[in-house]
């Protein structure tokens, strides 16, 4: 899982990387390895883009704004809202299943999100590792190309499974408006407002999991900067350049 | 009793022109969104189809469907009760009582078993073995057993009977179960709502007689020509809503105005019913239109969702009243204090480390 082929040249033959580089520089050369290839960067942050229209119009469908002064027939909040979210919905649904084909074509990073080695005892070691780092009893944390177990536990759990339930309930929910005999009440309503019992539980659950995916936000974003920063590589530009850089070069 | 008549004989005897006959049956056809080639498949169904008989048994209820069915004015219940139905044993709506009316109830089952059809009003309690609903002497579980065994067809009438309803909302003592849960081997038809409108009743009466078979069900078992759309989808407000116009408070300007009644609480959105269509008294009014939101009687668990005048509902699980922005806003302020604390930790941690000596941190020891 560590192997890290690197591109930058070894240590033993340390070139002037850049006109201004010291000796202390050059002893720690910086090596890169290609993880996040070009259409996962992309979904990253289209999908965060829609997470937030997504969570603040749904927010707005919930507890609607002030009323609108004039004509009904001259206003369109709500309706302009509403739009605003199932597009938005539209584009993360797609955004979603594209990724997860993409994690059959892609390289073998992008399957991590759908498919944490659960099965493997090493792998939980290294969650404990993880933790333990985040409760300042680790010293020194461990390299990672892709995700570290533990932020990969955070994805699937959040993000995978997170936007998954908000997909299906989302196009449950849609599809209530849209009517029996559209796609969204077929695929969706006829099986899943009985599951819940009836609409309102299904409303309460989509309400609660924007939630739960907004804390992952706050988690992610917090912790990707604190990684940046503190790691043994890059994590914050990696997702906007593809490279995962080391800051040193140390076997593990 | 005689042998059994056809709807037509019944109707004529009563002095029912056929002129008025057929007037009946394109009403009907209208009632339930058919075509107009129906009439005379009606026509003909009520001219050589024995009237069939309706058992209606009354468990742990309040008899609003009872009340609400008997001012259905399309078609009139009057028409329904004596000239469609044979509806032999009801001992709200039946002259007999007593002994007489267990007799009537036994009669009927025997002399059309698995061919009437059992219409249940309430719903049986099955703690302490019933004991909390005694009809003629009995558990109501047991007459309900009892009655469903031969019956061809069940109709829940109302929430109490689909759903369970107030006397199964949490912590439901008496362990109201509906009837779905009870009676298993039958087909059941769900007429949810608290109670149901007058005409959704005899409208799924007429239909069940006249074409011999229970209506379109959806998943959960409920007549799909009344309960595929929601309030909010026919309601006359709508146009209020997507212009977002509410009203804040029943007192406010937009309540004079008409505005929608999300923000109060209305349960429109989340309603499967035909109240918006179909109306009340014969069609005079319903909830939205006297004002008030919808309540979501015609819902599961109606009463357990908290407030009828918040949109956002309760969640119980845990065990403090608290909707999903209540829980979500708590927990993402905690997560949030608990990052910012972190963050300090960490900050302080990497202080010390620099303190030490190298610029290249968290790889060296400390």
């Amino acid at each position: 899982m560590n192997v890290i082929e690197t591109k930058a040249p070894s240590l033993e033959t340390p070139i002037a990387l850049a006109g201004d580089m010291s000796a202390e520089d050059r002893a720690a050369t910086v090596t890169s390895v290609y993880v996040y290839e070009a259409p996962v960067r992309l979904w990253h942050w289209i999908n965060a883009a829609s997470i937030l229209v997504l969570a603040v119009t749904g927010y707005f469908i919930g507890s609607p704004l002030p009323t609108q002064p004039g004509e009904a027939s001259a206003n369109f909040l709500m309706g302009y809202i509403r739009f605003a979210h199932f597009t938005a919905g539209y584009i993360f649904a797609t955004g979603f299943v594209v990724r997860f084909y993409w994690a059959f074509v892609g390289n073998h990073h992008a399957r991590q999100l759908f498919a944490p080695p659960v099965w493997r005892g090493q792998w939980w070691k290294e969650v404990l590792t993880e933790i333990r780092w985040y409760a300042f009893l680790e010293k020194r944390p461990k390299k990672y190309v892709g995700h570290n177990p533990l932020a990969q536990i955070a994805m699937f759990v959040f993000i995978t499974l997170g936007s998954l339930f908000m997909i299906v309930t989302g196009f449950a929910l849609y599809g209530e408006g849209t009517q029996p005999g559209s796609w969204a009440n077929v695929l969706f309503t006829s099986w899943v407002i009985p599951l819940f019992g009836q609409s309102q539980d299904v409303h309460t659950w989509h309400h609660l999991v924007m939630w739960w995916i907004l804390i992952f936000v706050m988690i992610h974003v917090y912790v990707a900067i604190r990684e940046d920063i503190m790691s043994r590589q890059s994590i914050v530009s990696t997702m906007i350049s593809g490279e995962r850089t080391f800051k040193d070069s140390d076997p593990d | 009793m005689q042998a059994t008549e056809t709807f037509y004989d019944v109707m004529r005897r009563q002095g029912v022109t056929r002129r008025s006959f057929l007037k009946f049956c394109s009403l009907t056809a209208t009632a339930l969104g058919l075509g107009p080639a129906f009439v005379p498949k009606i026509a003909h169904a009520m001219e050589t189809k024995p009237r069939t008989p309706v058992i209606w048994v009354h468990g742990l209820e309040c008899t609003c469907c009872s009340e609400s069915f008997i001012r259905s004015a399309h078609p009139l219940v009057k028409d329904v009760v004596l000239s469609m139905i044979s509806l032999d044993y009801d001992d709200t709506l039946m002259a007999a009582a007593g002994h007489q009316a267990e007799a009537a109830l036994e009669d009927t089952i025997r002399r059309y078993k698995g061919n009437y059809i059992l219409a249940v009003e309430g719903n049986p309690p099955l703690n302490e073995d019933g004991m909390y609903c005694i009809v003629g002497g009995k558990p109501f579980v047991d007459q309900l057993r009892h009655a469903a065994k031969d019956a061809k067809a069940i109709i829940s009438w109302g929430s109490c009977a689909s759903h369970g309803c107030v006397q199964a909302a949490r912590p439901n003592p008496t362990r109201a179960t509906p009837v779905h849960q009870v009676i298993t081997d039958k087909p059941i038809i769900k007429v949810p709502g608290c109670p149901p409108i007058a005409e959704v009743m005899t409208g799924v009466i007429t239909y069940m007689l006249t074409f011999d078979r229970i209506p379109e069900l959806d998943r959960t078992g409920r007549p799909k020509m009344f309960y595929s759309q929601r309030i909010h989808d026919k309601c006359y407000r709508r146009p209020h809503f997507d212009a977002g116009q509410f009203v804040e408070a029943f007192d406010d300007e937009g309540a004079r105005r008409g505005y929608c009644l999300y923000k109060v609480g209305c349960k429109g959105p989340t309603t499967y019913n035909a109240c918006s269509t179909v109306r009340w008294n014969e069609g005079t009014s319903f909830p939205i239109q006297a004002g008030h939101g919808c309540i979501g009687c015609s819902e599961d668990g109606f009463w357990d969702k908290g407030s009828w005048y918040a949109r956002l509902t309760d969640i119980n699980q845990f065990g403090v009243e608290a909707n999903a922005d209540k829980i979500g806003m708590t927990a993402a302020i905690g997560v949030g204090g608990a990052i910012a604390a972190h963050a300090a930790v960490s900050a302080l941690k990497r202080a010390q480390v620099k303190n030490n000596g190298s610029s290249r941190a968290p790889d060296l020891e400390v």
